[in-house]
């Protein structure tokens, strides 16, 4: 579902190196990590080698999208024009409840299809329960979260 | 950690005899060239060392001016050793160290190490012209609106609030420190500006919980320092200041700007250079009677004192109480200067010169009974911090 001007806004590069598998995941809404091949520690975000066991092979592996709030902040201008309108909003960092030590960068969301400014930033509690919820910007599909 | 006793080649064998600076402002007329050059002439006067002397040359990956050209103007010789270190705000006292190095392993005889900017100029705020579509790490933190660096660090601040109970008034005692010495200091920005509490908690968010006192300038200007070996520098016309030592930091598993993807991000690069730094010292943090702390934002400052060892793990906004950072009667007067909140950010350029100032006797917040100064670089980025001794 388009909810923002389909300009303006900072989008990933989906084809970029190591990553073209966790968006193409997205956009099928499915949030993905990867997963070494060998020694099976999963990782995020995506890179090419297992600090653990060095080995370069990869899986991609479906995550639960459920997660908890680790931290978050609340941007005021100056900003980018697209993201200036929409100040103040807010900007979360979960941990995945498969391992709080993967972390992703996301917005909280009052509904799935709503913008990322409408949750009241006093509201938000680090360590609230969340899931994943699906946005497409432009041609990209972003993960976003909601309340659980 | 602990790592083997050895005796650093470094220690104490090379000399910063010279500094000099231009003026700060917003919207200076000359160029990022000119303030260069003129900042290292003046060094290179205060050392009382000729152009044609300069062999050695170091500043940062950011820097605009290339060494050729720096060179060329200011009528330097051969240039045998030439470095640059990466990562803004982090590289300032590595380029001092790299400079230093040069001259310690013979590579050169006299170094210059500097940094140049203007606030206005593209090359000092990347995030602003940053590509429409993120192919590097910035595609896992800017689609989501975390922008500029003052987000990324905010971030980590509401975690550190949330784990270790720091608040705005330890934030605020950073800010309002750093003022008052800026008040003592006619070349500051923000000399003739006092700062109170009141102000600090009424001023605008620019991202919470960060507000604007908890943001540093944005300065035109210019600084450099002249190094030679520990032998030459009793013959100049300065007490010497010497590299006593110096380290660079990046921890495992860092992620530059945007830390979160490890198990602990709340023990930042500062965390890796003190452990290198400390262990080439003479003094511990406890000898420390004076600092310069990389202060683009306030939360850096606790933090950073966390990682070099002023305090225990958390308690960092508490060693801000009771007016520690400030001086004259401060357990620990930082950024004696002003620093970047209060005098200049030049990318903390400013706070070597000010830690040089501190080991000559002529700060304008001068604490007469220091025998070192420690120097710091960025926390929340690949770092490097020095130690100065008279």
């Amino acid at each position: 579902m388009v909810t923002e001007m389909a300009t303006g806004f900072l989008l990933p590069d989906v084809e970029s190196e190591d990553a073209e598998e966790f968006w193409a995941g997205c956009a099928r809404h499915e949030l993905l990590v990867q997963r070494c091949g060998a020694c099976q520690t999963a990782r995020f975000p995506p890179r090419p080698m297992c600090a653990r066991c060095r080995s370069t092979a990869v899986e991609w592996v479906p995550v639960s999208g459920r997660a908890t709030i680790w931290s978050f902040v609340v941007p005021h201008p100056p900003l980018l024009p697209a993201y200036a309108e929409l100040a103040p909003y807010n900007v979360i960092v979960v941990a995945l409840d498969e391992d709080p030590t993967l972390r992703m960068v996301g917005n909280l969301l009052a509904r799935p299809d709503g913008p990322i400014n409408e949750v009241d930033p006093a509201t938000i509690v680090i360590g609230a329960p969340v899931r994943v919820v699906f946005q497409q910007v432009e041609d990209v599909t972003l993960p976003r979260w909601v309340l659980a | 950690m602990t790592m083997p006793r050895t005796d650093s080649v470094l220690r104490d064998r090379v000399a910063i005899v010279g500094i000099g600076q231009t003026a700060f402002g917003k919207g200076l007329p000359d160029t990022e060239l000119s303030l260069a050059c003129q900042a290292i002439s003046a060094a290179l006067d205060d050392a009382g060392i000729a152009p044609a002397e300069v062999d050695g040359l170091a500043s940062f990956t950011m820097e605009p001016n290339r060494e050729v050209d720096v060179a060329r103007n200011v009528g330097l010789g051969d240039i045998t050793f030439f470095s640059q270190v990466g990562y803004g705000g982090g590289a300032g006292c590595g380029v001092v160290l790299q400079a230093a190095m040069g001259v310690a392993t013979g590579q050169c005889t006299v170094a210059v190490a500097w940094r140049a900017r203007k606030r206005a100029a593209k090359s000092s705020r990347p995030w602003a012209q940053v590509p429409q579509r993120l192919s590097d790490h910035w595609q896992w933190s800017r689609p989501w609106g975390l922008l500029r660096p003052v987000d990324e660090v905010a971030m980590l601040t509401r975690r550190y609030i949330h784990e270790f109970g720091a608040t705005r008034d330890h934030l605020a005692n950073v800010a309002l420190a750093f003022r008052k010495h800026a008040n003592q200091n006619p070349a500051a920005t923000m000399y003739e500006k006092p700062l109170t509490r009141e102000h600090y908690l009424e001023a605008r968010w620019i991202s919470e919980p960060l507000c604007l006192f908890d943001n540093c300038l944005e300065t035109d200007g210019a600084l450099a320092i002249v190094l030679v070996p520990a032998e030459r520098a009793p013959d100049l016309p300065h007490p010497p200041v010497y590299v006593h030592t110096g380290a660079q930091g990046i921890p495992p598993q860092h992620q530059t700007m945007i830390n979160y993807f490890n198990e602990d991000p709340l023990a930042g690069p500062s965390w890796a250079a003190a452990r290198r730094l400390w262990h080439g010292s003479e003094f511990a943090p406890a000898d420390v009677q004076v600092a310069q702390i990389y202060d683009a934002f306030s939360p850096l400052v606790p933090l950073s004192l966390e990682g070099y060892g002023f305090c225990d793990r958390g308690d960092g906004g508490a060693f801000t109480e009771d007016g520690a950072l400030e001086w004259p009667e401060g357990r620990l007067p930082t950024n004696t200067s002003g620093g970047g909140m209060s005098e200049a950010y030049v990318h903390g350029f400013n706070l070597v010169l000010e830690g040089v100032r501190q080991m000559r006797g002529t700060s304008t917040c001068q604490v007469e009974s220091a025998d070192c100064c420690l120097v710091t670089s960025g926390e929340g980025v690949p770092t490097s911090a020095l130690l100065l001794r008279r």
